[in-house]
């Protein structure tokens, strides 16, 4: 890896000091949590950062339920919040979609807020034996496109850019409508998660709207009943540790059998945690038979491009929409 | 006291030492003063290496020396062939021009004093090119005829056999099936990825390397470097898995040796995962035509099955793709093409079960196709085309125990409820499928020798420079010589992987326990008997106390002449339960029961293990494996473990059985034994994509049986 000084500030007002930027190649300081995605960045000269800020011990790993809903500190793992009591009864959608990523040991060690901020697994991203990669050398072009795209988007795509946002987490919290809690040194904001990571655009290497010396703190959740009637629904390959072909995040407030109010976003298919009110509004009203569910479902299609090997992701999505609402509707 | 070990379920002899972390693997023999070597990988295809420019790496903290083919010294390379390396063609070269063949070919060598410090200063050398066309796209490729050669090995395989009228027999046949069936490339991906350290002393060197043939190794290198072989001592106790991959000597070992020449102390090269894709071989992606035609009743008039594989322009590397199809079923009319797309790639080569485990998913779907276009059974069908010999050899069988294998992996898995019609069994949502196929692999026997020497104090130590690359060589070596020697197990230590010890094959092909384990036999014996003959007394112990000094016996085994007489093969079935969900396109194996016929089997319980071990190598293949290469340039953009998956515990079914059907061969070898290593991969991919065809009606022919191809 290429060298950089590991810095281990005293408190987060030393760590936000150091102007660090998480998710994008060209900062010259980021900042490491758990650290399993950028250990493996640092690895393979993905990441070339000249310093790296560690976080360990400074910030929040709480997890708190109360009136307000949920708040999940950004040092929470993976394995804590999958495994809590009242996550796993009030926001089954969440510990589902943390269960069925990565693996236990990678999920003792990764955070929330390192979740929210891994990097895509575009493979020509990851391979710097490809010259081209937008995300990577802004600039460079993108190999994807007209490459090996089975992995890759087919929602909020750009000719310069097609990568997958690879968190099952982001997919379930953008369903429910999380905010994302960032400190930065003159104070806090707070950001809805829907907003947080940006399309590629024509900058495919500006991931999310944190600017340098910007950290992550917290991931909240607003109370509402619909989130205990919620699904996370994952295809893949094969059964465990991998990540999502397609995924399906579904909450559900119901009537009887007569949907009232749904939330659905997708993973796998969007270059960002990918939520689609279309759908949703044409669930609202309706009940669960599968016709109707499927005629709601194809609006998820909506400005959607394959590009060849990924065209598949446009019609399975699609079906797991359907299947997680007729899992999640028919919970208690 | 009972010393009748053979066919005992014991225990690793080694677990210990594997689980406590004590065994040594290749990359944990660290030496005094060793310095670690990074690779360069070239990112074309083809061309000229233009400029190297390295003054910032040897600038680099820590750095040694910085190796390319400008100050690389020449190296004699003289000829060598393994039977493991390809018989046609000149193996890379590593650092002695400015050509590039392929992508990830080593083109500079950076040593240091750390492994952080080479592998920084490998990244900061600068390389431009000037490519040439390259070819790296299969289905741009004509593939051609193999190059036909002598070599000392004797004639290369056939590319072609024919016999009886196919074409006429299959035109005129009353039921035809006739499909493409496509397997991808596939990586051996072991736990352990390969290491060697090499130090130098004077002209002689030592190799502590992960191989599965010491020996070979040590005469590859030796003919690199041009020393004598005796010169090169290989240790290789333990393999952390390898599938084959490290039956050949790769370049990385010659660049260790180089660097350790250069440096002028140890050298260290380990591959990252990544250079696994590059470094050394795997499965290459296979492209065949099956053609069957039956009578009405369902028997076999004719086999056409053509098959090419990719391979690289500077080697010629063949697959036994079309063995199984030559004598598997009875059949008059057969013909068989094998052939080469020669591309821009590095050398495939063998992984578990190399060809049979492709060649027999081609015929085994076109099987099933023909059972389902004669509404028949898939059992009966073999059943009524069950040779009596071996019709491409003209030979008879030592053994042949695919009826009593088919028989008893039905009764287990419980055929007879199967409701033939596709889409027919269902579990709520899901469809399920079940399906089986027929699984072959050859009986290989080589020469091999083993030294056994009885100590007064009535213990032995037993060697042979054999590999364990998994299966417990360690263990039923220790079984076989406990059992010859008449002594505890507890008694007798088993020693492998050094060139110091008596010569072992390859430890592939399935044919170290018959090879060996013949050896390690005949060796204790004798030594047993020399023991008793000199101590003048019935009980060895005895004996040996008498003699009061080591009793030596070493052995050198043959085959003799039974291939001439016998066709030898392990046989077997494999057979499959899966669930399909079909909205979804997921598919997850639920159950799988394999039966093989494989003569004696030393230990049940590591055999089972190794069985289950290929069962699940087989699922992979089913269902996720798939070395993408990107057609546009020649690279692998999955080359990784996150986006190329291998199964894990959760694809691996509650229920997998491996029986062993009771088989005395009398004929194979002395121990009786077939090997279980590859037949345990072989049969299951095409049982599995048989089963997801009677689950959804729909037929796979191009693996993996991912979700989007079930949709």
């Amino acid at each position: 890896m290429h060298p950089f000084t590991l810095e281990r500030p005293r408190d987060l007002p030393a760590a936000l000091a150091f102007g660090a930027q998480a998710g994008r190649n060209d900062a010259p300081a980021e900042y490491i949590a758990g650290g399993t995605d950028m250990v493996q960045l640092l690895q393979e000269y993905v990441r070339r950062p000249d310093r790296l800020i560690s976080l360990a011990g400074l910030l929040d790993n709480r997890v708190e339920i109360g009136p307000q809903g949920l708040r999940l500190g950004a040092a929470a793992t993976m394995a804590d919040v999958a495994a809590h009591p009242r996550i796993i009864e009030q926001f089954p959608v969440i510990s589902e979609a943390l269960l069925n990523s990565a693996s236990p040991q990678v999920r003792n060690q990764a955070t929330m807020g390192g979740n929210l901020l891994q990097r895509t697994r575009c493979p020509y991203f990851r391979d710097v034996g490809y010259a081209a990669c937008n995300k990577r050398a802004p600039g460079s072009g993108c190999a994807a496109v007209g490459g090996e795209n089975r992995w890759h988007a087919v929602l909020g795509t750009s000719e310069h850019c097609i990568a997958a946002n690879p968190s099952d987490l982001a997919v379930a919290l953008v369903a429910l409508g999380a905010s994302v809690e960032v400190r930065r040194a003159g104070g806090d904001r707070t950001v809805p998660l829907a907003e947080f990571h940006r399309l590629p655009g024509d900058a495919p290497h500006l991931e999310t709207v944190l600017e340098p010396g910007e950290v992550i703190t917290a991931i909240t959740v607003p109370a509402s009943p619909m989130a205990r009637r919620s699904h996370y629904l994952k295809v893949r390959d094969r059964a465990s540790f991998e990540f999502a072909v397609v995924s399906a995040a579904v909450a559900l407030d119901m009537d009887g059998g007569t949907i009232r109010q749904a939330r659905v976003a997708l993973g796998g298919v969007g270059t960002k945690p990918w939520r689609v009110p279309r759908v949703e509004a044409a669930l609202a009203g309706g009940g669960l038979d599968p016709a109707a569910l499927r005629r709601a479902a194809a609006l998820a299609a909506d400005g959607a491009q394959g590009r060849g090997h990924n065209d598949f992701k446009i019609e399975l999505m699609q079906r797991a929409i359907v299947r997680a609402v007729e899992i999640a509707g028919a919970r208690a | 006291m009972t010393t009748a070990f053979i066919g005992q379920p014991v225990s690793r002899v080694d677990g210990r030492q594997k689980v406590t972390g004590a065994a040594r693997y290749a990359a944990e023999f660290d030496l005094p003063r060793q310095a670690h070597g990074a690779i360069v990988r070239s990112t074309v295809a083809n061309g000229r290496i233009a400029s190297i420019d390295s003054a910032a790496a040897e600038r680099g903290p820590g750095v040694v020396a910085v190796l390319t083919h400008r100050n690389a010294p020449r190296l004699p390379y003289s000829p060598h062939k393994g039977a493991v390396d390809p018989q046609v063609g000149e193996r890379l070269h590593v650092l002695q021009d400015d050509r590039v063949s392929h992508q990830g070919q080593p083109i500079a060598l950076v040593i240091a004093d750390t492994v952080e410090q080479a592998r920084h200063a490998a990244a900061l050398v600068r390389v431009t090119y000037t490519p040439e066309s390259w070819t790296t796209d299969i289905t741009r490729v004509a593939p051609v005829q193999p190059t036909q050669q002598k070599t000392d090995q004797g004639e290369v395989r056939p590319p072609a056999t024919r016999r009886g009228d196919p074409e006429g027999a299959l035109a005129s046949a009353e039921v035809k099936v006739e499909q493409t069936y496509i397997h991808p490339r596939e990586n051996h991906n072991p736990i352990e990825m390969h290491a060697t350290i090499a130090a130098w002393d004077g002209d002689r060197l030592t190799l502590w390397d992960k191989t599965q043939w010491v020996h070979n190794t040590a005469e590859e290198i030796a003919a690199v470097f041009g020393i004598p072989a005796q010169n090169v001592r290989v240790i290789s106790p333990f393999v952390g898995g390898a599938f084959g991959s490290s039956l050949r000597t790769w370049p990385h070992v010659t660049l260790a040796a180089l660097g350790a020449r250069a440096a002028g102390r140890p050298v260290k090269v380990m591959l990252s995962r990544r250079e696994m894709y590059y470094g050394v071989g795997y499965r290459p992606h296979t492209v065949q035509q099956v053609a069957l035609g039956a009578s009405r009743d369902g028997r076999l008039a004719a086999i056409m099955h053509d098959g090419y594989q990719e391979t690289s322009t500077y080697e010629e590397f063949s697959e036994a793709l079309l063995n199984a199809s030559r004598f598997l079923y009875s059949c008059p009319n057969v013909d068989t093409r094998h052939r080469l797309a020669r591309m821009n790639v590095h050398t495939p080569t063998y992984m578990r079960a190399p060809g049979e485990a492709s060649g027999v998913f081609a015929l085994e779907s076109a099987m099933d196709e023909l059972a389902v276009a004669l509404n028949m059974d898939p059992v009966e069908l073999r059943l009524l085309n069950e040779p009596e010999r071996d019709e491409f050899k003209k030979l008879p069988f030592s053994s042949r125990s695919t009826r009593a294998c088919y028989r008893a992996a039905a009764e287990r898995f419980g055929w007879s409820r199967r409701s033939a019609q596709p889409r027919s069994m269902r579990d709520g949502r899901l469809l399920i499928g079940w399906g089986m196929a027929t699984a072959t692999y050859p009986m290989n026997f080589a020469p091999a020798s083993a030294m056994a020497r009885l100590l007064p104090d009535g213990t032995a130590e037993v060697t042979s420079a054999a590999s364990d690359m998994g299966p417990g060589t360690w263990t039923s070596m220790t079984q076989v010589a406990a059992e010859a020697l008449g002594l505890p197990i507890e008694r007798v230590k088993f020693v492998l992987g050094d060139t110091r010890l008596p010569n072992a094959p390859v430890h592939g092909g399935s044919l170290t326990m018959a090879s060996v384990g013949s050896a390690v036999q005949a060796a204790c014996r004798k030594a047993r008997e020399d023991a008793l003959a000199r101590g003048g007394a019935n009980d060895l112990l005895e004996a040996v106390r008498r003699i009061g000094q080591p009793v030596e016996a070493s052995v050198d085994t043959n085959p003799g002449d039974e291939s001439q007489r016998f066709s030898m093969h392990a046989f077997g079935a494999v057979f499959v339960e899966v669930a399909v969900d079909p909205d979804l396109g997921e598919t997850r194996v639920r159950s799988m029961v394999g039966a093989y016929g494989a003569g004696r089997i030393v230990n049940p319980k590591l055999t089972r293990s190794q069985c289950i071990g290929g069962m699940i190598g087989g699922i992979g293949m089913a269902l996720m494996e798939h070395a993408v290469l990107d057609a546009r340039n020649g690279r692998v953009p999955n080359a990784n473990l996150a986006e190329y998956p291998v199964p894990v515990h959760a694809d691996t079914p509650p229920v997998m059985e491996a029986i062993f059907v009771e088989e005395h061969d009398l004929h194979v070898n002395p121990l009786g034994v077939k090997g279980v290593g590859e037949i345990a991969m072989v049969g299951v991919a095409p049982a599995i994509t048989n089963a997801i065809f009677h689950a959804t009606g729909k037929r796979i022919r191009e693996l993996p049986a991912t979700p989007d191809k079930l949709l």
